[in-house]
């Protein structure tokens, strides 16, 4: 009887070591064996072609991210449903990024090495997207990025589909300088988009005669900002430049609001605040407040009138667009586009043929740059209304050439000359 | 015969052999991207090694393993990135207007102090904190909750000094290693290989120790340290020491982490990640040193598995797994062998029961 | 003069925050030693519980009725997390008592669990609570504006102490709590059914989670994510006031909230919090078990 049981313990072991075995090697059985030096191309079969999404579904980015994946699969579907590119119909593989950059790039390694998609698109946070970057160059993928960034960057492997800082931020800063006041008070979340950003801004503020009164970070994920806004009431700023990140915009427009302190006694403008990020803040507290964007929900573009109605259609007549939502919607077009431009799947031949390619996106025409893989976009500065859309108050009247290394502005010299 | 053949087959050391054997042969049959995702969980099975030592024997539970991970990947990042830069600025000092590098950066330029330091670093700052903490007699859950709140500060000042350290976006952008380059598939086999490497050295090195007097000794101080401080032991310095080595080890896992991600950021090491490398113990068995190394490999293989094939509902599926192992398998998956193996061997001691057992019953 | 007492007063308005927040779990981890680390999930269902009044307010009841919709949310808060609460005591909880270190493995799972269940249900993104009317803007005290909605929370921590303090100390039902804490086996032998206290305890700690919960959508996001933002906070709070100790948990939080806004202005947000959590683990070193403990000669 006891043999009996050490031998059923010894098949256990044995069993147990199996399953490890086979889990782990799991993967490569549906892997396709790529040989080993051939480079990894796009998987295409005769009918379809598979692209990668990879956003965080988890974690604390899944609250802005989500949305976009969402775009990016209606995209798809109408290029499916009209035919797909080059007659394959996509057939999108999405993963979860779990807001953690090792995570990203470790997916990003399995959509291309395992998967082996055509393009991949993702990423929102710089750490995500600086993650991935080293994984596209080595292997040669691309990856379309949806989100407004701090700029110094063009990696011949991604494609920024965001607005660089000359596309948001100096604009904004002109427009405030113009019509709101000179008094600059900066407040970012402590990270390097908002440390990069006010960089430029002071910059900028300094060329142009404006002043800044402060400049403060708060932790990621902060949410008591009553010290923030006693220094606010001490320096008194004519306005405010918000570089806040995510939750802590909600814990500080609520908490401003909480003080007294409105729209009338000192203008906010963000750069992070979207439609949907209103609808998490509430409308009521950010009433007259201004934000910066390419694009809005209310943009009046005969495209942006049926985007808005197909996301609706699709996700819920409760759910809004967004900038980075329409960026999204629209690099997917752009990347149909560009590869029946080049008449293949191919990366470097889908490179070659991506210069100079206009789309109407619903934002307004956009325009691929050749020298930096960013878009043309034309800038738009909205004010929140009661019902937590923009309206727009300005906009730059024709798209704007990319800049992400702020090459053309003479005050920057100092920021762009430390980037090779 | 057939009982002492037994006897060496069910031993932990021929199970880990084993183990040993089947990694090894890994790069034959796996993909290069799978044995990479393979040698990352590797890296951690070597972490909760050190973790088990302190927690499954020694009774000290820490929650901030992450930092003595991070240190030891951090310092692995410095110098590979500055051997990407060939010793120059990287781009995010100049950003932030740092024109000269720091010296705690010019110093890892050196392999020799980078892998030196991103152990020694460790165990330095473990022994110091673990030195006034034991000291003062801070047990149990104080000293869990103290852990997190080391991780916090830890953690913020990486991100708020990202002129020195690339804030939140971490250290990325390496290039090559000793001249090779560093995801190059050669390359990667052989820091793979290296790794099974570590495992197996510091596997061998926590067994002897544990099955030592001084093993012995750790697991009286789990059950009883005030009865062992009576007795005359200084049993505060028996934990700095567990402290710091476990620390030391975590920082060699860091480094081998890094060689294999290409990168290191401060979410890699916060307080969510300190929380799962103990949920990895866990669930294999502490106070097993195998079971840990098992439960590290198979809960990363779950987490992938689950997160590749259900993106939207995973963390359904890694939670119940989390509260079902914990509820009904209290000594991980290791406390399914002992049920077979220790019935007539009254000889070994059973780590875990006193763990296990409640000090006040479920009524 | 000035300067020194709006400091004080954004103090103790942080200060009663972290009570707020930690209060649940001065009782959950504090009497009952259950390290629940799914108490942030706790404060994410107080927060969506009150969203949900506040939809049902919007959409089915005429306007006039909205200015009023917080004062059912944070009993319906209170009552929705106490039931998770119970539910999780009953199928979780119930297996760990006396195994702490083990409940926090556990409770993380289950942390996880809610999370994901939070997305599933009320999507990713966060979603917007309005305050009540009658919340919104301040009165103004010697040139300091004091805003209403941190009133309406120093007043509500005032009142969920002193009835909790009342409950725990002068009824028969805190007496029953007390004593299964103190000596189970004795209680039990005297007629008290442990299971019933336990379950219940557990319960109302959930339960004044939710209270946090509800009171933080005034002034902070509600997303599947935010009990993150609190849990480590809540911690530390009821660990430096003294594990089990009512009082040690107030001075707790008005300690880390007054040094927290003191730290940030001197400094700022990110260094502020850098001492604060150094600061916590300096103290621990001259104090090990928290500001009060419970003297007692027994050991192991």
């Amino acid at each position: 009887m006891k043999k009996i049981l050490r031998r059923k313990s010894m098949l256990l072991g044995a069993a147990l070591s199996a399953v490890l075995l086979l889990s782990a090697c799991g993967g490569s059985e549906t892997s396709g064996e790529t040989e080993e030096g051939q480079e990894p191309s796009a998987e295409t079969t005769d009918e379809e072609v598979k692209v990668g999404i990879l956003h965080s579904l988890s974690g604390t980015m899944a609250m802005s991210e989500t949305s976009v994946k969402d775009a990016e699969l209606l995209a798809i579907e109408e290029i499916n449903a009209a035919g797909g590119v080059l007659g394959k119909q996509l057939v999108p593989v999405i993963e979860d990024g779990a807001s953690e950059p090792s995570i990203f790039s470790e997916r990003a390694t399995k959509l291309l090495q395992q998967d082996e998609v055509a393009v991949v698109f993702g990423g929102w946070t710089s750490a995500s997207r600086k993650a991935m970057l080293p994984v596209f160059e080595e292997n040669n993928g691309l990856l379309y990025y949806p989100i407004q960034y701090e700029g110094m960057e063009a990696s011949p492997n991604i494609f920024y589909a965001g607005a660089a800082p000359n596309q948001q931020i100096v604009p904004a800063v002109e427009w405030l300088l113009e019509n709101e006041g000179t008094e600059f008070f900066l407040l970012g979340s402590d990270y390097v988009f908002p440390r990069l950003a006010n960089q430029i801004i002071k910059a900028q503020l300094e060329a142009s005669g404006g002043t800044t009164v402060d400049e403060q970070y708060t932790p990621l994920g902060h949410t008591d900002y009553s010290t923030i806004i006693s220094r606010i009431r001490e320096s008194k700023p004519e306005v405010i430049f918000n570089t806040l990140n995510g939750d802590s915009n909600v814990a500080f427009f609520k908490q401003l609001a909480d003080a007294g302190i409105t729209s009338d006694d000192v203008t906010v403008l963000s750069v992070s605040v979207a439609e949907e990020e209103i609808r998490g803040i509430g409308a009521d507290v950010l009433e007259g407040h201004y934000a910066s964007w390419n694009y809005y929900q209310t943009t009046d573009t005969e495209e942006n009138a049926s985007f808005v109605e197909s996301y609706q259609a699709q996700f819920g007549d409760d759910r809004v667009t967004g900038d980075p939502i329409e960026a999204a919607y629209f690099m997917v077009h752009l990347w149909a586009q560009a590869v029946e431009e080049a008449g293949s799947f191919d990366v470097d031949a889908v490179k070659e043929a991506a210069p100079g390619l206009e789309l109407n996106a619903p934002g307004g025409k956009i325009i691929f740059d050749g020298d930096n893989q960013h878009v043309w976009k034309t800038v738009r500065i909205g004010e929140v209304q009661a019902d937590g859309q923009f309206k727009e108050v300005w906009n730059s009247g024709e798209p704007i050439k990319p800049d992400p290394f702020l090459e053309g502005y003479e005050w920057a010299s100092e920021i762009s000359s430390t980037v090779q | 015969m057939a009982f002492s053949l037994s006897k060496y087959l069910f031993d932990r050391r021929w199970l880990f052999v084993a183990l040993l054997i089947i990694l090894v042969a890994c790069p034959l049959f796996l993909s290069d991207f799978r044995l990479n995702l393979l040698g990352r969980f590797l890296a951690f099975a070597i972490l909760v090694i050190g973790l088990d030592l302190l927690w499954g024997y020694t009774g000290v539970l820490s929650l901030g393993h992450g930092i003595f991970f991070g240190v030891g990947a951090y310092i692995m990042a410095i110098y590979l990135k500055l051997e990407a830069t060939s010793g120059a600025v990287p781009d995010f000092m100049m950003w932030n207007g740092i024109t000269e590098l720091p010296w705690f950066w010019a110093m890892f330029e050196n392999p020799v102090m980078a892998i030196s330091f991103a152990i020694l670093l460790p165990m330095l700052l473990a022994g110091t904190l673990g030195f006034f903490i034991f000291r003062n007699r801070i047990k149990d859950v104080y000293f869990t909750i103290l852990t997190q709140a080391l991780v916090i500060v830890t953690v913020t000042l990486i991100i708020s000094k990202q002129e020195y350290t690339g804030g939140t976006n971490g250290i990325t952008g390496f290039s090559t290693v000793f001249g090779q380059s560093l995801m190059a598939p050669s390359t990667q086999k052989s820091i793979y290989l290296i790794t099974v490497l570590c495992l197996g050295l510091i596997f061998f090195l926590c067994y002897r120790l544990v099955h030592s007097r001084f093993g012995k000794t750790l697991i009286a101080i789990r059950d009883g340290e005030n009865r062992l401080r009576f007795s005359g032991y200084d049993t505060s310095l028996f934990k700095v020491f567990v402290f710091a080595l476990s620390a030391g080890i975590a920082g060699l896992a860091g480094m081998l982490f890094v060689l294999q991600v290409g990168m290191i950021s401060p979410t890699t090491i916060g307080i969510v990640p300190s929380i799962e490398m103990i949920l990895w113990v866990a669930i294999g068995g502490r106070g097993t040193l195998i079971g840990p190394v098992f439960g590290a490999i198979t809960t990363n293989l779950a987490k992938t598995f689950f997160s590749e094939n259900y993106p939207d509902i995973w963390l359904f599926f890694l939670g119940s797994i989390f509260v079902i192992v914990v509820l009904f398998l209290p000594g991980g998956f290791m406390s399914l062998f002992k049920k077979w193996r220790f019935k007539k061997k009254g000889g070994i001691i059973d780590e875990t029961k006193s763990i296990e057992e409640a000090k006040r019953p479920a009524v | 003069m000035e300067g020194m007492i709006v400091q004080g007063f954004n103090g103790i308005s942080l200060g009663s925050i972290l009570l707020l927040i930690a209060l649940g779990l001065a009782i959950t981890f504090g009497l009952m030693k259950v390290i629940n680390m799914a108490h942030g999930e706790l404060i994410m269902i107080g927060a969506y519980a009150t969203y949900v009044i506040q939809l049902l307010f919007k959409n089915h009841l005429p306007p006039e009725y909205f200015n009023w919709y917080f004062l059912l949310a944070i009993p319906f808060a209170f009552i929705v997390a106490a039931l998770i609460g119970m539910l999780l005591e009953y199928t979780v909880i119930r297996h760990l008592y006396g195994r702490p270190l083990d409940s926090l493995l556990a409770t993380f799972g289950v942390g996880l669990i809610l999370q994901q269940t939070a997305r599933s249900i009320f999507g990713a993104p966060n979603v917007g609570v309005e305050a009540p009317p009658f919340l919104r803007g301040g009165v103004e005290v010697m040139s300091v504006m004091l805003p209403y909605t941190r009133l309406f929370i120093i007043a509500l921590v005032i009142v969920c102490f002193l009835s909790l303090f009342v409950y725990l100390y002068r009824t028969n039902g805190g007496r029953r709590i007390r004593a299964v804490m103190q000596n189970r086996d004795m209680a039990t032998c005297l007629g008290i059914s442990s299971r019933k206290v336990d379950s219940l305890t557990f319960a109302i700690g959930a339960g004044f989670a939710g209270i946090a919960g509800s009171a933080l959508t005034l002034i902070g996001p509600i997303g599947p994510t935010i009990g993150q933002n609190y849990i480590i906070d809540a911690f530390m709070v009821v660990v430096v006031g003294g594990v089990g100790m009512l009082t040690g948990t107030v001075i707790g939080a008005m300690g880390i909230g007054l040094f927290n806004t003191v730290f940030e202005f001197w400094t700022n947000a990110s260094m502020g919090k850098v001492l604060v959590f150094a600061l916590i683990i300096l103290f621990l070193q001259w104090r090990p078990e928290g500001l009060f403990s419970l003297r007692t000669r027994s050991l192991d």
